[in-house]
């Protein structure tokens, strides 16, 4: 058994950042997710594991300062809330189309603007379907708990460098905020220069004279180039979706009714699914784990034998549209969301079940 | 009189010998054909850049950064490790990569757009840090790039295809020397304005950037060398005209010579 320990979401985030063995950080500070950077600074990972930590100037800065360090084959990441992955976009279209692995960190909170310090997941369109320009895919993951926030670190980084693919934890405050009891990993070591060399013989680490220059970019001005290389993206996205699609699913066996919900809102619709079959009501929750990849064929599966699905989001609604793509019209599919970083109660999702989806024409 | 060919006397193998070799291309250029226009200074300074990597003997352990710009495509010709960064972004690229590795070289290849508008943050923010890195910025004084559009460096009353009529200084703004401004933060160990119009010009420049990279070895901070540099299609002259125009406009607003050395501002 790992080392346990009562931690915030972003506290875990960081101590498992150290003992992935990751090598560099650059982040800028935006709540609610500055702990991550003033847990690394007070903890000093240098010291401990020759991590680096650098405070960026901007998020434009940091997610480039990524780039740079991810393309020489290190493992690098940034964490950050909402507006300030705005201003990344830029930079997470110019890696996903340049193939360095990382990791971007998402606590995010009500938008639009400057929005609202509270919690909400209404960056799930910003995270699935692109934010940044071009026909590019992150392989995002939803932590619903502080020990997935502390997997996920490793997972993501896993994932990240077996693809060669930008990596997006995708939480939000609340799961940033509050503390519960974590397993830690023990720590991982870092890997040495002539290791990254072995592994990853596409990394800019300085040209021997054995073999070609190394070059990282995402440009090829002759469009049928550009086609190939968007074919082969589009062909290393398929077999993400076929190796790599995560969910969880509670009760689903006998359920007629059925709650999607990633996040927090999965936390929060799984008392739901307690307390609608304490009133004797068969209710499931399905639980995308990889919002992209999106757990599509589960879904669709399950749309043939139930007879409605509720979709909890704290957004207006966006999700949702990626479960109706799955059922395709075999179900009834309709949505309950709170907006501006208020977080529905787990009451509110079970009337909300009863009346528009149980109770509901 | 009998019809003698040049061919029949001197024969082109006799020329073509190891002992009669006076100039040989630095193994840091690739064969590609450059695709600079003819005249303008960027392949000069790509040049004597990868010559300086050969002769210091670091090229295996230097990786370059290269912008958005006419220099875009600088890993073509450049024959080491490359990334290319996005619109203003390499300074930002190359701490990154710095402050993984080290112990290895990094260095930006950056135009005034790039350098000293969009990248203005990240320019500034690297030279404050005093990243071990060094920085080499061309400037045109215009976007070569994108068909001759206004730069930050375009100077007072210059025509351009953004400021048609002239850059008036009341609504466009006044050009920005970068490069006095990056000279004034604790950072930046050396500082200096080179150009590579002549051979002699090309001499110093290089003796610039040697110096430079050699600050890196030595773990200074970071090293600025600017090179002013004509823009013969964008500025709409023949090479020779715009070399010529250079002198006479670009240099006595951006005087050439070191800024700031080992630290310390140099009085002029
Ligand atoms: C975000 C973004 N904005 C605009 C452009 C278009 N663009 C490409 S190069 C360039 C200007 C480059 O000028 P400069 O940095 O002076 O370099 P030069 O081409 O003169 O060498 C611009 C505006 C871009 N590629 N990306």
């Amino acid at each position: 058994m790992g080392e346990l320990r009562l931690m915030k979401g972003n506290e875990a985030i960081a101590e498992a950042a150290i003992r992935s063995g990751v090598d560099a950080y650059y982040g800028y500070p935006i709540t609610p997710q500055s702990e991550i950077l003033e847990y690394l600074m007070s903890e000093e990972p240098y010291k401990r594991t020759g991590m680096v930590v650098l405070q960026a100037e901007s998020e434009i800065a940091s997610v480039n300062m990524v780039y740079g360090a991810g393309a020489g084959g290190k493992k690098a990441m940034t964490t950050s809330s909402s507006p300030g992955i705005s201003l990344m976009q830029e930079g997470l279209s110019y890696i996903a189309g340049a193939e360095i692995p990382c990791l971007i960190v998402n606590v995010v909170r009500g938008g639009p603007g400057l929005g609202t310090i509270q919690p909400s997941q209404s960056d799930y369109f910003q995270t699935t379907k692109g934010g940044g320009h071009g026909d590019y895919r992150l392989i995002a993951l939803a932590p619903a708990s502080v020990q997935e926030m502390s997997d996920f670190v490793k997972l993501g980084f896993e994932l990240a460098f077996k693809y060669r693919n930008p990596v997006m934890l995708q939480a939000d405050g609340v799961i940033g905020q509050m503390m519960e009891k974590v397993e830690l990993f023990d720590q991982m070591p870092r890997l040495t220069d002539q290791e990254i060399i072995a592994k990853y013989p596409w990394a800019t680490t300085g040209k021997p004279k054995s073999r070609e220059r190394n070059i990282i970019t995402s440009l090829d001005l002759e469009a049928l180039k550009q086609e190939e290389f968007n074919l082969h993206l589009q062909r290393k996205y398929k077999e993400v979706t076929e190796n790599e699609t995560r969910y969880e699913l509670v009760n689903c066996e006998d359920a007629e009714y059925l709650l999607v919900a990633y996040g927090s809102s999965a936390r929060i619709s799984l008392k739901t699914v307690q307390l609608a079959r304490e009133k004797g009501l068969k209710v499931g929750l399905v639980r995308p784990i990889t919002l992209w990849p999106f757990p599509s064929k589960i879904i669709s599966e399950l749309a043939d034998k139930v007879k409605g699905m509720l979709c909890v989001e704290m957004s207006a609604g966006q999700m949702i549209e990626d479960v109706i793509l799955a059922t395709l019209g075999k179900t009834k599919v309709l949505h309950y969301g709170r907006l501006g970083g208020v977080i529905p109660s787990p009451d509110e999702v079970l009337v909300a079940l009863e009346t528009q989806i149980i109770g509901g024409k | 009189m009998e019809d003698v060919k040049i061919e029949d006397v001197i024969k082109i193998e006799d020329i073509i010998k190891q002992e009669n070799l006076v100039f040989s291309k630095t193994k840091n250029l690739t064969d590609k054909t450059m695709s600079f226009c003819p005249g303008c200074g960027h392949g000069v300074a790509h040049r004597i850049t990868m010559e300086v990597l050969e002769e210091m003997g670091i090229s295996e352990d230097t990786i370059g950064i290269a912008p958005v710009g006419c220099s875009v495509l600088a890993y073509e010709f450049m024959n080491i490790d490359m990334q290319q960064a996005a619109h203003g972004r390499a300074p930002a690229v190359a701490t990154g990569l710095k402050r993984v590795y080290p112990d290895k070289y990094v260095f930006t290849y950056q135009g005034d757009g790039d350098l000293a508008a969009i990248g203005t943050g990240e320019t500034i923010h690297a030279c404050n840090r005093g990243e071990n890195i060094v920085i080499i910025f061309v400037n045109n004084g215009i976007y070569g790039m994108t068909g001759g559009q206004m730069a930050p460096t375009t100077l007072a009353g210059m025509k351009t295809s953004t400021s048609p009529y002239g850059r008036d200084v009341e609504t466009m703004g006044a050009p920005l020397k970068i490069t006095e401004v990056v000279a004034l933060l604790p950072g930046t160990c050396y500082v200096t304005r080179q150009s590579v119009h002549t051979p002699g010009n090309v001499r110093k420049a290089k003796k610039a950037i040697r110096k430079a990279f050699e600050n890196q070895k030595a773990k200074k901070g970071l090293s600025f060398i600017e090179i002013v540099s004509n823009c013969n299609s964008g500025w709409k002259m023949t090479p020779v005209d715009s070399n010529k125009w250079m002198e006479e406009n670009m240099f006595p607003f951006y005087p050439l010579g070191d800024i700031k050395d080992e630290f310390k501002l140099l009085q002029k």
